[in-house]
């Protein structure tokens, strides 16, 4: 089937192309022609006219949870590929935080298997250590044959340096980055960030200190081992400071940051609404403006949901007996885009770069091509696109969000990939 | 003049207006107490739930008392334990509660917020009798209260909350009711007990009890939750006694006619020498006294409001 984008803007910062008003022909999802097109190509094809609109290479979510196996009460890899459709991607990473969990191939080929006829590209993350139990490292080998992009316990940090160590040396022999969720054990267990709020609220709080310790030993470890270490959603200045520093040195250490960590601060938990509470818990003002200029001066390499389906009878509960997380993949490109580039902390080149080239670079995933014969992996923005929020549209089983009825600008209004396309709520075969 | 709020969950934010209305409506049903009849009629045909996630004697039997002279149907629901270990979440437990059509629920919980959490989920009149280690209002207002009677004023004063600020809800409490009834207020205890940024609150951190025994009008002295995780914070409890404990010999040495305030239950030779405890400073046993007074006046301000 012939399907033309017509009147794009094309923004490619890895191919170095910033094209106004071309248009794009893609035939049986294969780019076939782009430029000015001819009568013949317009012939018998779909026309979208996409005015003003902007393709970028589809984004990829390097952390997401899509809960199964296991809690498939909360999201399914399909509800998950729904919603990441819907949000603007055309891959996840998914973490092994599942039960069982992803530390076998066995377990990696179903859900890969789950994945295989959507749109959206599927990446398992294998556990770091079995059952994500920071005692015995995974089967790393066995588990990169199958398909994992990385190792992680996210959830938790990995447990003890020694067992970190394993993990860096014997993952680096696949060049994939260990993911840590940086908390220091014995530091947390609290509801909320240690801050003037958590003693108001009364709420047993975690301090900004717990993830900084961990972010410090990883930094340390990467340099040690030569191992790369990804920073997963990084949360306080001082981490901000420490990665900043390590890549001064040019270890091999990237790092995260989520839309709610560079939006919100930990006044969202005012209200006791458990959509307030994720690990690592939202932080103050001075942690959001860090994670800003990490961002704009390139010490955070990418942006990343940590989108964590929870049902509602689990939310709306007692604030610290509520589960950590909250869901990210329909509101995170355009929290993007209204908190960063509308607010000019970064420009829409940064954004794709973030979004969409930098965590394919860390997780060694090829990075999708504006070019003829390739197949077309695209996200299409629309950049001015005021909208509300509204969590009972979410393709997502779970509605955990701290962002309902947010006023935002700027979304992305479809997806192309796999040879299938999502525009205007309909999924199609092209 | 009624109260500003349909609710009590706590004392940040209430005026001073409110709380004088409170201090001074509990002083009418003080003398009630007294009576050798003490049963008003006022809240006859109101129907009160005590609903105590969180075990407690003293508390309950203070709302349940205050309840009965007020002529409540009162019903006590005691569970221990999040609602999340019942299987029931605790929106549906309420939820069935409120069903049966009550007029006020008197919450006690482990988890802080959740008084707030009832006023979204049920519509009768929610009373925070103690949430996780956020706020106990009215403990402080009977502290206040009994403060009050006993030095003829709140103003001006200067009162020192000693202990395991850190974990306490009658502390919370007790700084915003007093700061606001312009009281200088201080907190007294090891570091490791005192919560990080509570100056920005507006009060002063010591951490010599000989000081606060010095520098002020009242102790309001309390209980270290010794089977909780209270431990972890000092070395031992003779060690906490010993640099911390008020004896009576602390006492005398400082001089000084203080004013001492505890929420109880005490632990002898902790926080308080037995000596104190039954000595001439303390207030003990006045202030639970207190307390049924002026849990009727929040029952009843609340309770006749619409």
């Amino acid at each position: 089937m012939k399907v033309v984008l017509k009147n794009v803007n094309l923004i490619h910062p890895e191919q170095k192309i910033d094209e106004k008003n071309v248009s794009i022909l893609l035939t049986d999802g294969i780019i076939s022609k782009i430029g000015k097109l001819s009568k013949e190509d317009l012939d018998g094809a779909k026309e979208l006219d996409l005015e003003n609109k902007y393709v970028v290479p589809g984004f990829f979510d390097m952390h997401v949870h899509l809960r199964e196996p296991g809690r498939e009460d909360k999201e399914t890899v399909e509800t998950g590929c729904n919603s990441a459709a819907n949000g603007g991607f055309t891959a996840v990473a998914c973490m092994p935080n599942t039960e069982p969990a992803i530390d076998s191939a066995e377990v990696v080929n179903f859900i890969k298997e789950k994945a295989s006829a959507h749109l959206v590209d599927v990446y398992p993350v294998g556990a770091a250590t079995l059952k994500r139990e920071g005692e015995v490292i995974a089967p790393m080998a066995e588990l990169y044959e199958a398909g994992v992009i990385g190792f992680s316990d996210d959830g938790v940090a990995i447990k003890s340096a020694s067992v970190l160590r394993r993990a860096l040396e014997y993952s680096s022999m696949y060049n994939v980055p260990i993911i840590e969720h940086c908390e220091d054990e014995s530091l947390s267990g609290g509801a909320m960030n240690e801050g003037v709020n958590s003693t108001i609220l009364g709420l047993p709080p975690v301090p900004a200190v717990s993830e900084d310790i961990i972010v410090g030993r990883d930094i340390l470890m990467a340099e040690y081992t030569g191992g790369k270490i990804h920073i997963a959603h990084l949360s306080t200045a001082t981490a901000v400071e420490m990665v900043r520093q390590a890549k001064k040195k040019n270890l091999p250490v990237t790092a995260e940051v989520t839309p709610h960590h560079f939006t919100l601060t930990d006044d969202a938990v005012k209200s006791y609404d458990a959509n307030a509470k994720m690990s690592p818990p939202l932080r103050t003002q001075k942690d959001v403006d860090a994670l800003l200029e990490g961002l704009k001066d390139g010490t955070i390499d990418v942006i990343a949901s940590d989108h964590a389906p929870h049902a509602i009878e689990e939310k709306e509960a007692e604030f610290q007996y509520a589960p950590n997380g909250i869901v990210g993949l329909e509101t995170e490109v355009a929290l993007t885009l209204s908190e960063l580039y509308h607010k000019k902390i970064l420009t829409l080149e940064q954004v794709v770069k973030k979004l969409s080239i930098n965590p394919r670079k860390i997780c060694n995933i090829s990075i999708p091509k504006f070019e003829v014969g390739e197949s077309a992996n695209f996200t299409i923005l629309d950049l001015n696109l005021v909208w509300t929020v509204d969590i009972k549209e979410f393709k997502s089983k779970s509605k955990n969000s701290p962002f309902d009825k947010r006023l935002l600008t700027g979304k992305s209004v479809g997806v192309i990939n796999s040879g299938k396309l999502f525009y205007n709520d309909e999924m199609i075969s092209i | 003049m009624p109260l500003n709020s349909r609710h009590l969950l706590g004392l940040q934010g209430v005026s001073k207006e409110d709380i004088q209305l409170i201090l001074d409506t509990a002083h009418t049903f003080r003398e009630i107490l007294d009576r050798p009849i003490k049963k008003v009629p006022t809240l006859q045909g109101k129907t009160i739930v005590n609903l105590f996630y969180e075990s407690s004697t003293r508390t309950r039997i203070s709302f349940e008392l205050a309840e009965k002279r007020l002529s409540a149907d009162t019903v006590n629901f005691s569970i221990s334990g999040s609602s999340v270990s019942k299987g029931e979440t605790f929106k549906d437990t309420m939820q069935n509660i409120e069903a049966m059509k009550v007029d006020m629920v008197v919450a006690r919980h482990g988890a802080a917020g959740v008084p707030l959490f009832l006023t979204n989920i049920c519509d009768a009149n929610i009373i925070n009798a103690g949430d996780g280690i956020h706020e106990h209002p009215t403990q402080a207002l009977l502290d206040m209260y009994s403060i009050r009677q006993k030095l003829g004023k709140l103003e001006g004063l200067k009162v020192c909350i000693v202990g395991d600020v850190a974990h306490s809800r009658v502390a919370l409490s007790n700084i915003y009711g007093l700061l606001t009834m312009g009281v200088k207020v201080s907190v007294c205890g090891p570091s490791t007990m005192i919560p990080r940024y509570i100056e920005e609150l507006g009060v002063d951190v010591i951490h010599n009890i000989d000081e606060a025994i010095q520098e002020n009008d009242v102790l309001n002295v309390l209980r270290i939750q010794l089977e909780r995780k209270a431990k972890e914070y000092f070395p031992s409890i003779r060690e906490y006694a010993k640099y911390f404990g008020i004896t009576q010999e602390r006492l005398d040495k400082n001089g000084k006619d203080i004013l001492l305030l505890h929420p109880g239950p005490i632990n002898r030779g902790v926080e308080l020498s037995s000596e104190v405890a039954d000595g001439s400073n303390q207030i003990i046993l006045y202030q639970v006294t207190n307390g049924v007074a002026v849990r009727m006046a929040v029952l009843y301000l609340l309770g006749t409001l619409n």
